[in-house]
This record gives structure tokens, sequence and C-alpha cells, in this order.
């Protein structure tokens, strides 16, 4: 061994290299150090990046509510629209809004369970369900304006339902049944098995364990999928458009509760209607200025419309989660 | 025994939401009895169209109930030529093809011009060559062959300054697209491709204000709402003429062309014959376009044109005045007295 100044830090090295463990273990913090480095990194990058979305966010909505803010009162959602801005307001709108979301809830709701049940507890795995699962992972990628041709052709003329609430509430909810399909099939998924054979153990038919376990315990996850639909499904325009959606109409819907017998009616199906985001486009495009308040005025009553309806499943979930444990 | 009746429960509770359900869609379907009248079409004629439905319903006390749709001329006559509609808005004569449709369906009409429709050219404020221009220098920055290579005012006019054009304009799905092109480059839809094009005319306004070298067009109605933004500039047809800036007075003499045009309402004579709200509708609409068409700022013919199409409509004269095309450079006051074709 040669002699040299550096003989400390070389006797140094030397156990280090004779010292397998210790070694590794200056490796190991090394790498958890470098590693710790880059994970911080990572976590700064992702924190920027939700503050910058959150920022976006929050910039546009408060600009729709301060520019919006002058017509946000009581007259502007039970006034019809006009030509004149500051007399107008969004009631054949937002109740139209709420009568083709309930269509769409109803059709999607049932429409979709069924299938999500049916494909992850009954059907066999086959090439034919194999061909229905990518037809529906197909159909969310559909553009929306599509399901708004089909429903033209099918519905308005097919079937004669006419520029109705019926016509649109059927097609939005076509339109988001492959969110319901999804999440309902996830939400299954997410039941443990035992649960399943524990039912089957103690005798209970297939449809008894459905019915009495698999539908209370993913009814949460269900609802979970009914949010993402309503969200995406309030502010669609084209497919509302295409099917022939009016713009200006100034009376309501006939009312489900009649005051002759039989009491409830459901000629408010047939009716035509306006929808929010309709009101609001037709609104953003006029040139004056005034129309621009209204629109934006529109825009957070939208917003608002789906906050209560997102708010309304939220809970219902909150209520249903509570109940089960495993 | 306790989960029995838990079973009974629950059965009885998903056939109620069966029943429900089945109730929901097989509700007694009874067509309304309430007097409707359906009109759609040209989103141009909406506002003048919705200012006129909001009228007549206070007029009627609540009798009569109006809708109006906007899917454009062309889906509007695609609705109205399968009768499905009772009046149609176009921002356009009807075209040859849709006559073919109507006559397929035997669905005649009246064509009832309601009022004008001028557009403007505008640019920057702060603009100082341009306040005027002629048609043919227009046709020089707008044609399609000048795509690519027109990009400076001095390449147009050797007085203008060496700046860059930005052109700005509506999309091609536009009834002001297609009355644009036919007017200024001769053939409807023929235009350069490398413009900022947007459905949207506020969006133009909001481009041409905030570029130097900005020029476009729209509607004279989206000049009046942003006169601070935007500077607007007098077109000069044809060496003859003289330059002339839009305004009620130059669009209703005929004055400003070949950039106004009127717009229309076209009803339909099966509604005429089977709901007499219909040609109510019709004469209230001819009746208080002067007042109304101001009012949502657009500009109105003259009355003595109201008067003379209201006497077409009340001695029923079916049929176009133009023959299945369009027309650039219409008189107003010979419109009513032309012979019309099926």
């Amino acid at each position: 061994m040669r002699k040299s100044p550096m003989k400390k830090d070389k006797n140094r090295n030397n156990i280090m290299a004779k010292d397998p463990i210790l070694a590794k273990h200056n490796k190991t913090e090394k790498l958890i150090k470098s590693k710790n480095i880059k994970d911080q990194l990572f976590y700064l990058f992702g924190f920027l990046i939700l503050v910058a979305a959150s920022f976006i966010l929050f910039a546009l909505i408060s600009d729709l509510f301060i520019r919006g803010a002058s017509r946000l009162n009581f007259d502007f959602l039970t006034h019809f629209p006009s030509r004149k801005p500051e007399a107008a307001g969004i009631l054949s709108a937002w109740v139209g809004s709420l009568a083709v979301m309930l269509v769409t809830s109803s059709v999607s709701l049932v429409l979709g369970v069924m299938t999500g049940i049916y494909l992850e507890e009954y059907a066999p795995k086959n090439i034919f369900t194999f061909l229905i699962e990518l037809a529906i992972v197909n159909m969310a990628g559909i553009p929306s304006i599509t399901f708004g041709l089909m429903a033209l052709g099918i519905f308005v003329y097919q079937f004669n339902f006419g520029q109705s609430i019926l016509t649109a509430g059927l097609t939005l909810g076509l339109l988001v049944l492959p969110i319901i399909i999804v999440t309902t099939r996830e939400a299954l998924k997410s039941i443990p098995n035992h649960l399943r054979e524990a039912a089957y153990s103690l005798g209970a038919s297939k449809y008894q364990i459905v019915r009495d376990h698999l539908l209370p315990y993913s009814s949460g996850g269900i609802l979970t999928g009914m949010i993402l639909a309503l969200s995406r499904a309030v502010g669609e325009t084209a497919p509302l458009i295409t099917i022939g959606a009016l713009t200006f109409i100034a009376f309501l819907p006939t009312p489900p509760i009649q005051s002759t017998p039989p009491f409830v009616s459901f000629e408010w199906l047939w009716d035509g209607f306006t929808v929010l985001p309709i009101q609001m486009f037709n609104w953003v495009s006029r040139p004056q200025e005034e129309f621009h308040i209204n629109a934006a005025a529109t825009g957070a009553i939208l917003l608002m419309l789906t906050l209560i309806l997102n708010a309304g499943a939220i809970w219902l979930r909150y209520k249903f989660r509570k109940r089960y444990h495993w | 025994m306790e989960s029995f009746l838990k079973l009974n429960i629950n059965n009885s509770r998903l056939a109620n939401a069966f029943l429900l359900f089945a109730l929901l869609f097989i509700g007694v379907h009874v067509f309304a009895a309430v007097n409707t009248i359906k009109v759609d079409g040209s989103s141009t004629v909406f506002p003048l169209t919705e200012a006129v439905a909001e009228e007549f319903q206070t007029h009627t006390k609540g009798k009569v109930r109006v809708t109006v749709g906007i899917s454009g001329t062309g889906g509007g006559f695609k609705k109205f030529c399968r009768g499905e509609t009772d009046v149609q808005n176009a921002s356009r004569p009807i075209l040859t093809s849709e006559m073919k449709d109507c006559a397929k369906n035997k669905i005649r009409y009246i064509e009832l011009p309601v009022a004008f429709d001028a557009l403007s050219i505008v640019t920057h404020p702060s603009n100082t060559w341009l306040s005027q221009i002629t048609v043919a220098e227009l046709k020089t920055i707008w044609e399609a062959s000048a795509q690519g290579k027109i990009k400076f005012y001095d390449q147009v006019n050797s007085k203008w300054p060496h700046i860059p054009i930005a052109l700005y304009g509506p999309g091609p799905d536009s009834g002001t697209f297609d009355y644009f092109t036919e007017a200024v480059n001769q053939k409807a839809k023929s235009i350069r491709g490398d413009y900022t094009a947007s459905e949207d005319d506020n969006t133009i306004v909001q481009g041409i204000s905030r570029d130097k070298g900005g020029l476009g067009y729209f509607g004279l109605a989206y000049y009046e709402a942003n006169k601070d933004k935007i500077k607007l500039v007098a077109v000069q047809k044809d060496e003859k003429s003289k330059a002339v800036l839009p305004s009620p007075q130059s669009v209703q003499n005929g004055s400003y062309q070949p950039l106004s045009r009127p717009i229309f309402i076209y009803v339909s004579e099966k509604s005429l014959s089977s709901n007499s709200a219909v040609l109510e509708f019709s004469q209230f609409f001819l009746k208080n376009s002067i007042l109304l068409a101001t009012e949502v700022k657009y500009i109105a013919l003259p009355q003595t044109v109201y008067s003379a199409f209201e006497k077409n409509l009340m001695d029923k004269k079916f049929g176009t005045a133009f023959g299945g095309h369009s027309e650039v450079g219409i008189k107003i006051d010979e419109l009513s007295k032309r012979t019309l074709t099926q």
C-alpha cells in the first residue's frame, strides 16, 4: 500500500469497502435522500397544479357570479324570457332543465343499474358479453351530438315522441348510461365475495342476494355514478338543439298534479321545453351587454342547480353508507 | 316470522317503484287543447320573432301560445317542409331544393319580409386609413385566391400603410357568411380560409377591438352595441356611387348596398287554414314589426312594404319571389309586386 496524505480517508474507504453492511447502509441512505428529493419535487409539482387549477376555476366561477350579480334575484327565477333584458327571466328554462333531469335520471338509473347487475352477476363470460362490454365502453366516447341525431331519427320520428321533455330525457338518459353502468359494476365488484357466499350458504337465491344485499350495499357507488351522470347531462346543449328543443317558450309544462281526477297527469312528458344552457347560449350570442349579464346569471344558476342535485345525491349516499360496514 | 315480514315490505316497495315508473311512461297521452303556434328557423330572425311572440301572447291574453326554436334557416326549412312547424324564420329566401321538399309534402307558403339585416364592415378604432372601402377592395381581401397572398394593407390599395391585415368573420354555418360571400365574392360560401372565424359575433368584436390591423364584418346590431370599441367603415358599391355608412336611413332607402338584405318569415298554408291564430299572428307580425324591429336593434322595412305584404297575406298569394336562389341588391319596394313561384 502506498503512503499518501489522504491516507485517513482512504482508510475510511477501505473500512467501508471491507464492511459490506455499512456500505449498503450508506448507499441506501443516499438512495432514500435522492428519492426523497424527487418525492418532494413531485409533491410540489402536484400541489402547484392543484392551486393553478383551483385558481382558474375559482376565477371563472366568481367572474360568473360577479357579472350576473345584478340579475340574481327572485324575479329572474319567476319570469319568462323576454326581448327586454331587464324583464327577462329563466322560469321556463330551469323548470325545463329540472323536468328533463327527472326523466333522464329515472331512465338511466333503471336501465343502467339493471345492465350493471346483469353484466356483473349473471352474464356468462363469453364472446357475446365481451362484445356488449366493448360497446358500452365505446358508447362513453361517442360525441353527444351523435346521440342527438340518433334520438331525432328514433324517438322524434320513429316513435313519434315529438320535440318533447320525454325525448330529451331519453336522449340524455342514453348519453349517461355508460357512466351508470360502469359505476354500478365497480360498486358490485367492491362487495367482498364472502358476503355472497354466506348468503348462498344460508340458502338464498341469486335474486334474493341481489335484492337484499348487493343492491343496498352498492347504492352508495351507484349514487356516485348518478352524480357524475347528472352533472354531465345538465350542461348538454347540442343533442337537445338537434332534437328540436325550443329557445323561446313562455309557458310551463302541464302541472303533474291536477285538480280533477285522476289528479296525476303525465301530460308534461309530451310538452315542448327549453333548458338553461340553451337559454344561456342564446343570450351570450346577443349584441346587447345586458343580455350577457343575464347569461352570466343563468350560468351561475345552472351551477347552483348542479350543486343542489349533487348535494341531494351525496346526502343520500351518506345515508346509505352509514348503514353498512364490513 | 320477522324475516318474512321484512321480505313483504321489500316486495311491496319494489312493486310500488315499478308501478310508479310504469305510470310515468304509460301516462295517458292527450293532445294539448291549448292553441300553440310553432315557429322555428334562423337565429338571425330570432330576436324579432321572440319580441313579436312575447307581445302576441300578451295581446291574446295567454289564449294562444307561441314557441320559437333556433334550428337555423336550413334546419328550420326541413321541419317546415315536413309540416312540423307553422311559421319559418329565414335569413335568406327559400332555395330550390327546399322548394322541392315543400312541394313533395304539398306544403304551400306565403313569403313575408319582416325587417332588414345590414352587415357592417368594422376595423380597429386607431385605424386612420380606412374610413371607406370599395366592394372591389373587399373582394381583393376576402376572395378565395387571396389566401396566403394578400397579407398587408398596401397590397390592396397603395395609399394604405404596410401593416398586416388581421381578418375576422362569421363561420360557415351562419346566414351572414352566406350573404357576405355572395355579395362580395359573387359566389356563396367562396372565401379565403386563413381568417379567424367564429359563430359568435361577440367574439369577432373582441378580436377586432384588440387588433390594430383588425378588419371584419358582422350584423349592424353588434356594432351598435360596441360603438366605443370598434370603428365603422363606409362601403362604396362601385366607381360611380358614393361611399355609404350603414344606418337605418341608408338601409331603408336602398343606398347601403350590397351589404343589406331583407329577412323573412314563411307561413304555412296548412296552418293558416287549420288554425285561425296563425293568420292573426302573421298579421300581428307585419303590423308591429316597425316598432319591435327598432326595439331589438333591427332596421324596419318602410310602412308601405308591410302594408303591401299584409295585402298579399290576406289575398293568399303563395310562393317565393326569388325563384329558389339568394339575390344581392334587392329593391324592397318592388318585391311585393313580383310574380311568385312555388
